[in-house]
Parts: structure tokens; sequence; C-alpha cells
């Protein structure tokens, strides 16, 4: 150990440890017992006493090493207290013996991808999949995702004990799937990543930091599910799509910080370095020979990028897209986006005519794209009242304050 | 780790079967059972009578009440259990998938209370 170093410096050195270890000494810690809250709860202890210990004897070496150590015996101390009825004294030795095994391992064995998969676990609430994510892989508390979520702190907190009860109670396994279950299994990591990274991205002026910083937590985990499957072409399209949208984020606003869309984007304020990377991600996947939700999403925005770049309309091929990922997912989301790309090659009238088909589903009635896009192409046909009945609309649901100010500048640009 | 698979089935579709049917039925229930056994994860199992047959017992305002019914008034009643012992929840839901009752009704899955020393 070095004594010689400062205070800010270990403090330093524990935020270092805590960002990249949280998630793999969690899941090393819960793999046996199942007990994901007590293992957190061990941890934050560590990470206390580190920030009182490291200052006055130096950082340790294995500073990960060091964490595990005071965590497990933390965790040892608190299963002997515990005297309830749900735990019994055979359990309790069953537990301290799969602890004391756990020490003579000499690596810390990552088993975050299990994690991962215990959290988004089908016999867990899928709204909570996300949430349940962030908050044991990667250390958020329950105050920060649930602002991003929209849900109180105290809320958020319920839920997310409730989730870790049921993974202990049902004792849903710490494993990574069969090969014959993953594809099935991954999906639902992968939506919950999702999940938060379109949590986390829907403030792309940056304006609040908790939300930008959903969205970096968002990568680290999509980053982490194609490093450690690096053979699944789906983890590869949800980091290529994340990528994609990430890169255009500075162009979604302009020097007022008012919305600008895609067409009126300037490619030069798009990230290059990031679109690259989801191309090779997307042509890797793509290799690999199973199409999938996520890859087909992460072409439609290559493609949409591609026209921008180079101004040649591609609209067939895009509808394309649309079709086989409509085909997959019978989503009424990616049916107005294909209505959309419609219109630009059969014009405004076709492509109501296709909203019209899915506009009995009773989710759009408050879903604000549908509106948008409604309004758009009743512009389009000069059908002015229509258009601004549906820009209403739109405008009442949207909660951002520069696409609400976009959408009732194009409101008032009707004739009446 | 125990769990406890609740068969939760529309008792007015059993009467309604023919004599065919409702064999071809129990066999599937029989060769499930075996199949529990077989794998050593077999606890314990029966078959309920129809909830008609039930009768619930509380004690309203300091008097036993007796009354004649099921707990729930619902159209899927607990018509039988199976009480299995597996690794984890997944070995539990995979059993679960396998029961016949979830081509007509529906399984729930609990764990149990760990048995105290």
């Amino acid at each position: 150990m070095n004594s010689q170093e400062s205070k800010p410096q270990a403090r330093n050195t524990a935020e270092t440890v805590a960002r990249r270890s949280y998630g793999r000494l969690v899941a090393f810690l819960a793999a046996r017992t199942r007990d994901v809250a007590a293992a957190e709860d061990a941890l934050s202890e560590a990470f206390a006493s580190a920030m009182v210990e490291w200052p006055l004897k130096g950082c340790p070496a294995n500073p990960e090493a060091w964490l595990l150590t005071v965590a497990r015996r933390k965790t040892i101390d608190a299963v002997r207290r515990q005297h309830t009825v749900e735990t019994s004294a055979v359990e309790l030795q069953v537990r301290a013996e799969a602890l004391a095994a756990a020490a003579n391992e000499a690596e810390i064995p990552d088993r975050r991808l299990a994690l991962m998969f215990v959290c988004a676990h089908p016999a867990i609430d899928a709204a909570i999949r996300a949430p349940l994510m962030l908050q044991v892989v990667l250390g958020l508390d329950a105050k920060t995702i649930g602002s991003a979520f929209l849900v109180s702190p105290a809320t958020m907190g319920k839920r997310l004990v409730r989730a870790k009860d049921k993974i202990r109670q049902a004792a849903i396994p710490f494993s990574v799937p069969e090969p014959e279950q993953l594809p099935g299994r991954l999906d639902a990591v992968l939506d919950a990543i999702y999940a938060a990274f379109t949590e986390g991205w829907t403030d792309p002026g940056c304006a609040d930091v908790v939300r930008r910083d959903l969205a970096e937590e968002a990568f680290f985990l999509a980053r982490l599910v194609a490093e450690l499957l690096p053979d699944e072409p789906e983890a590869l399209g949800l980091l290529a799509l994340m990528l994609h949208a990430e890169a255009r984020r500075r162009a979604r606003r302009d020097a007022q910080g008012e919305y600008v869309p895609l067409t009126q984007q300037d490619p030069a304020l798009w990230n290059g370095q990031m679109i690259s990377e989801a191309e090779a991600l997307l042509l890797r996947a793509s290799a690999l020979g199973s199409i999938g939700r996520y890859q087909l999403e992460g072409a439609l925005q290559s493609a949409h990028i591609h026209r921008c770049r180079t101004g040649h309309a591609n609209w067939p091929a895009i509808v394309e897209l649309y079709d086989a990922l409509l085909a997959l997912t019978a989503s009424p989301v990616v049916a107005i986006n294909r209505a959309l790309a419609v219109a630009e090659i059969h014009g405004p009238g076709a492509a109501l005519a296709e909203l019209s088909k899915i506009a009995a589903d009773v989710r759009l009635a408050e879903y604000q794209p549908y509106w948008a896009a409604r309004a758009e192409l009743l512009a389009k046909v000069g059908a002015h009242n229509e258009a601004r009945h549906a820009y209403e609309i739109a405008i009442g649901l949207e909660r951002d304050a520069s696409v609400r100010r976009f959408l009732q500048r194009r409101q008032s640009a009707l004739v009446s | 780790m125990q769990y406890l698979l609740m068969l939760y089935v529309n008792e007015t579709g059993w009467p309604k079967l023919s004599k065919g049917e409702q064999e071809q039925g129990m066999a599937a229930y029989t060769a499930y059972t075996e199949a529990l056994t077989k794998a050593g994860a077999l606890k314990g199992t029966n078959r309920l009578q129809p909830s008609s047959s039930a009768t619930t017992v509380r004690i309203a305002s300091g008097k036993t009440q007796v009354l004649d019914g099921p707990y729930a008034d619902s159209k899927e009643q607990l018509g039988g259990y199976y009480l299995i012992d597996v690794p984890d929840l997944d070995a539990a839901l995979s059993w679960a998938a396998r029961c016949p009752t979830v081509g007509h009704g529906v399984v729930e899955v609990r764990p149990l209370w760990a048995p105290s020393a």
C-alpha cells in the first residue's frame, strides 16, 4: 500500500472501481445466494470502509479484491445475524460455505451476463427489468432511475425491492441460458437495455444530466453484452442502432436549442466515428446470418443517414426494411414510420390510407408521433383543418418543449 | 428448492368432453406424473374434487362462519397440484410448461419457504 496517497485520490480510486466493478462484484456475491439486495448492502458497506481506510492506509494494489474480501465478510456477518423464519440454520450454513468457496477463486469471474439474464428473466415484470439492470449492474440509485422513468423514488425503490425479493424467493438461476433458449431470453435483455437508452435519450439537449447519464449507462450495458456475446447478431444490432441514434444527438438541436428534424440536420454535426462503428457492427451482424429487430432498425438508421449524406433517394429500400420489421414486431410505431416512407414514393394520400389501417389501435390515441405524422400528411393533401386538429393533439402529448415549439411552428404555417 | 404447481382449470370444460377425450386427458396427466417421478422431482400430487364440493370457514365478528362454495368465485378454480423439488425457478417453469393443464387452464408456480431446522 502507498501511504502517500491523498484522500481525494483514494475517493477517486474508489469511485473508478465502483463504476467499473460494481456489477461484477454484485454478480459474484449474489450468484450462489441469489440474494441481490444482501450483496448490494455488503458492497455498499465495503465501499464505505474503503472511504475510511484508503485515505489513511493508501489504496490497495488490487482494489477489487479488497472490496470483495470486505463485502464477503460483511455478508457472512449479516447472514449470521439473520434469524428470520425465512432463513433456516441449514441455509445459513450453506450460504456461509458458498461464500467461503467463492473466496478461494483466484480471479473474480465475470458473471455480469448471468446477472443481466436474471434481471430480464421472464418471471420478472417487464417494466422493472431495465430499472433493475441499471441498479444491480451499474449501481444507480432508485432516485436517479425513478426520475428517468417518471416514477417517484419511493415507488421505484419499492418495485426494485419487490423484484429482488422475487429473485431470491423464487430462486431465479444465475446462469446464461442454453443455446436453444438464448435468442428469446437475449431479446428480453436487449429490450431492457434499449428501454434504458430511450429513456435516457428523450432529452437530446442534455439539459437534464440524469437523463444524459442514463444513455451512457445503457451504452455501457450494450457494449458489455456485445463483448460477452460477440456472435449474437442482435446484440451487435442493438449497439449499432444506439450508436446511430447517439451520433446525431448534437444535430437534433440548433444553436438556439430548437428541435431540428432529420431531413434538415447538418451531416457535418454527426459523429462520424460512431456512424462508422455502427456500420461495421451491422456488417458483422449480417455475416452471422440471422436477422432481427435491432439489426433491421439499425439498418434503417443507416439507410436514412446514407440518403441525407448523398442525396440519393432510397425510399423503396426503406419501405422494404419497414415491411420486414413490421412482419417481425407488428408494432404500430413501425407502421407509422413505414407510412411516412410510403408518402415519399406514392404521395401523402396513399400514406394516409396506410395510417387509417392502424387508427383503431387504442395505444395510438396517446402516441405523439402518430398525431404528428397524421398532421404532416393531412397538411400535404391540403386538409388544413384536420391537420390543425392533429397538430393540436400532438402538441398536447409532447413533453419536450422544443419539439412542442417545432410542432407549433408547423401548425401555425397552415393556411386557414 | 420446492415449488407448488397449482393447476387452475375451467371446471365446466371437463364434463363436456366425450368419454374418449376424458380418457385421453387422464392419460396425459398420468404420463406427466410418471415423467416427474422418473426425474426424481415429484414430492406429491393430488387432484381435487370440483369446487362445488368446497366449504369455506372463517371467523366473522367473533363467530365461526361456514359457507358453502369455494373462496374465490372465479371461472378458473384450483383443480389439483404437483409439489416438486428442482434446483431453481427455470427448472420449475420448464416442468410447469409440460403440464397438460397449460393447454386448457393456468399453472401457477409458487416457491415454498425453506423448511426451518
